[in-house]
């Protein structure tokens, strides 16, 4: 297969077409920071942290390297003053958006920030806004129990209409998947709720332990076409 | 270059022959004067006979060589040239292509698309046709903003009336092309009119903009090579092609070709929605066709293109519209909105006033746009009302470089260009506010401060009746006494005093 070279930081590298900068990057161990990419997830390029600049000098810009495929000839800086200028900000602006994430006072320290000039929301909120719920919801689960509802001043994760969603098989995985723990989970006498729905759990039949909740099971059984019940025992009983 | 001239809606019955010297209609040459519900009356005005003539006599080719020869550029945001983005889909791979007309509009104080959308919609329509035809696309949609409702009928109606006689649908005037064109009207997102936003609502998806790569040229709708203009755009086409690239090529500036339509609003003496050559001057636009600043005040800017554009101020009344220059002052031609300022606008307030409008429309999708617009806002907001502090003008410096940089879609990337284009021209503006706690223009209620003069004023009570905070005492037939600690400075005392004693001052 052809092989596409460009340079990153001055490196000249060579790598496959259809890749990302950020894979491309990676692939040569230049680390680029991400907050909304995930490898299991089609990149949306949601948070522009991992913006990198692009182009001659004189005539660059920025892009951001998830999304961005690898071009013949292109010149890539990843860690330039005008790409580190944009992570900066754009930490300064989720540090204000929420203020009690742990994973941006992380990422922001790293980066040389430690305060926001910015007026910070709710000392509580935690979400940035990254989708990586939504996206795995739809992408990975596939049921699209939750998505993205409004526009800016009240841009939030909702399930439709903001009801008990019928979709949710109450799996978890977008509390597993959210960075900064955001979503809610609780979990109770054979009982999970999420998304203020209340799941009942199957114990395995055979040593008891919970398994997973019943609506998931169903779930299974349904893309499989095995029957439910042959979901009823536990990894460690079958 | 001769053209049946016609009453249109801008008509103005001041109008004096320096104004229609400067009026050149060709995409407002029908309005008001046939009906737009009438596919005869279209017709008997020459209407599809472009259509017939790229049919019958010249191939795909030739028309798509017309277009590029005209110079014509896209009429919204960027004036990207036609042509070549139409050869392009033309020789992009794909079983189907797709072509879709833009008519979002949705800038304050612009209606040129509407009106056109309205008046002419079976100009719009043979636009895409030829279009289709130039370019192999076989299906087009055009996007009509929530906000036109009769727009979105009239261009139904027109789109049946063509299929109905053949011009749109299966083989086409009997020839082996085929098209079909379906109207979509929007919802209500201003962001919808971005072009990525725009398919993915047309896809029936969130209205969140695509990231580029791929263009949509490449996959736009439903995956399959897409090109998208504004509505004006394709109302040019059937002109390019009855009149030839060459008489078209003749109008304008050497780079700008043809004609704009622009709307006029604000504090200028005649509203009106007008059709210049490119290279008119703004001068022109607003002293000779909209007859000057209201009340004769000085004119202090004009915003272009709402809020994507730029503030431009009276240093630049010489300004030729076109897009090099509307490029090189920093604005943008886009819609065509021209806003008129007089000297009693507080341009932080106007920075404010566009910066709510991109904060309430961002769709939220990337951070530098959703958090930027906010903090800027925020900032803005603190400014106008007598909190400001130095270090507020580099932060909304350091926010507006980082949301032209790397916002997603032109929405978050033009956001800032009000404040930065107030910021470069009336930067002093900003500073009273800041420094000294003062509106010059004296609009900004926190920081005004009404008093009365007790040499004039004669004591008749009608500022004390009408104050609703019974801010102000004083006895019948003597002078009257603001508390300031109980003013919510509304203004009214202003407004009721018939004998100018209540001051106001900053």
């Amino acid at each position: 297969m052809s092989r596409i070279s460009l340079t990153i930081d001055g490196l000249s590298v060579k790598s496959q077409p259809g890749l990302s900068l950020l894979l491309a990057a990676r692939e040569q161990g230049i680390d680029i920071p991400t907050l909304c990419f995930h490898d299991d997830l089609k990149p949306e390029g949601h948070c522009r942290l991992c913006v990198v600049e692009i182009g001659e000098p004189g005539r660059t810009r920025l892009v951001n390297s998830c999304t961005y495929p690898v071009e013949e000839g292109l010149v890539v800086q990843t860690q330039s003053e005008k790409v580190l200028a944009s992570r900066r900000m754009v930490l300064e602006l989720l540090l204000a958006q929420a203020p009690a994430a742990e994973l941006i006072q992380k990422l922001a320290a790293e980066m040389g920030v430690y305060e926001t000039r910015f007026k910070k929301a709710d000392p509580q909120a935690r979400c940035i806004l990254c989708a990586q719920c939504v996206r795995t919801c739809r992408e990975v689960v596939g049921v699209s129990a939750i998505s993205m509802a409004y526009r800016t001043p009240k841009k939030m994760v909702a399930t439709p209409f903001q009801e008990d969603s019928e979709a949710c098989i109450g799996c978890g995985s977008c509390v597993f998947i959210c960075p900064t723990n955001v979503i809610m989970y609780t979990e109770k006498d054979g009982i999970r709720t999420v998304w203020g729905r209340h799941f009942e759990l199957q114990a395995c039949t055979v040593c008891g332990t919970y398994i997973a909740p019943k609506a998931q099971l169903e779930h299974w059984a349904k893309l499989t076409g095995d029957p439910v019940e042959s979901f009823f025992t536990c990894r460690d009983c079958r | 270059m001769p053209w049946p001239r016609s009453s249109n809606l801008s008509a103005n019955p001041n109008r004096d022959d320096a104004m229609s010297k400067i009026e050149f209609p060709l995409i407002t040459r029908h309005f008001g004067s046939i009906d737009p519900e009438s596919l005869e009356a279209y017709v008997a005005a020459g209407g599809y006979e472009a259509l017939k003539r790229a049919l019958t006599e010249m191939t795909p080719e030739a028309v798509l060589a017309e277009v590029e020869g005209s110079g014509l550029r896209g009429r919204s945001g960027g004036g990207f040239p036609a042509g070549r983005k139409w050869r392009v889909l033309r020789e992009a791979p794909g079983e189907k292509k797709y072509l879709i007309g833009n008519g979002s509009e949705g800038d304050p104080g612009a209606f040129t698309n509407q009106t056109l959308m309205e008046q002419d919609p079976h100009a719009v329509i043979e636009g895409l046709i030829i279009g289709a035809y130039a370019t192999g696309a076989s299906q087009g949609y055009i996007y009509v903003g929530h906000e036109y409702p009769l727009a979105a009928q009239r261009l139904r109606l027109a789109a049946s009336q063509a299929k109905a006689k053949g011009f749109l649908g299966d083989r086409i005037l009997g020839t082996d092309f085929s098209f079909d064109l379906t109207v979509r009207r929007g919802a209500g997102a201003y962001v919808c009119g971005e072009e990525t936003a725009l398919m993915n609502f047309i896809e029936g998806n969130i209205g969140e903009p695509r990231n580029r790569p791929p263009y949509p040229f490449q996959r736009g709708l439903w995956g399959q090579p897409t090109i998208i203009n504004n509505v004006e755009t394709w109302a040019n086409v059937p002109v390019i092609i009855t009149k030839g690239a060459e008489w078209f090529a003749r109008i304008g500036t050497e780079k700008s070709k043809g004609t704009k339509v622009f709307t006029l609003t604000g504090d200028v003496k005649n509203t009106l929605m007008v059709e210049v050559p490119m290279g008119t001057t703004l001068r022109q636009l607003i002293y000779d066709l909209g007859g000057g600043i209201k009340g004769d005040l000085e004119f202090k800017g004009l915003i272009t293109s709402g809020p994507a554009g730029a503030v431009l101020p009276k240093e630049l009344l010489d300004l030729k519209v076109d897009f090099e220059s509307f490029q090189a002052a920093g604005g943008n031609m886009g819609s065509g909105s021209l806003v008129v300022m007089d000297q009693h606008t507080c341009m932080v307030d106007v920075a404010k006033y566009f910066l709510q409008f991109s904060h309430e429309e961002s769709c939220g999708k990337c951070t530098p746009c959703r958090e930027g617009t906010k903090q800027m806002l925020d900032i803005l907001t603190a400014i106008t009302n007598g909190e400001g502090r130095e270090e507020h003008l580099p932060m909304l410096e350091d926010l507006a470089a980082v949301m032209s940089g790397a916002s997603i879609c032109g929405l978050g990337q033009s956001a800032p260009n009000p404040l930065l284009s107030t910021l470069k021209h009336f930067r002093a503006e900003y500073e009273a506010h800041i420094l000294e706690k003062k509106c010059p223009a004296l609009v900004c209620r926190p920081l005004l401060k009404y008093t009365i003069d007790p040499e004039t004023c004669t004591g008749c009570l009608a500022c004390l009746r009408e104050c609703q905070v019974e801010a102000i005492t004083g006895e019948f037939e003597e002078p009257q006494e603001i508390d300031h600690e109980l003013c919510v400075k509304c203004g009214m005392c202003y407004a009721v005093c018939k004998f100018e004693a209540v001051k106001v001052e900053s």
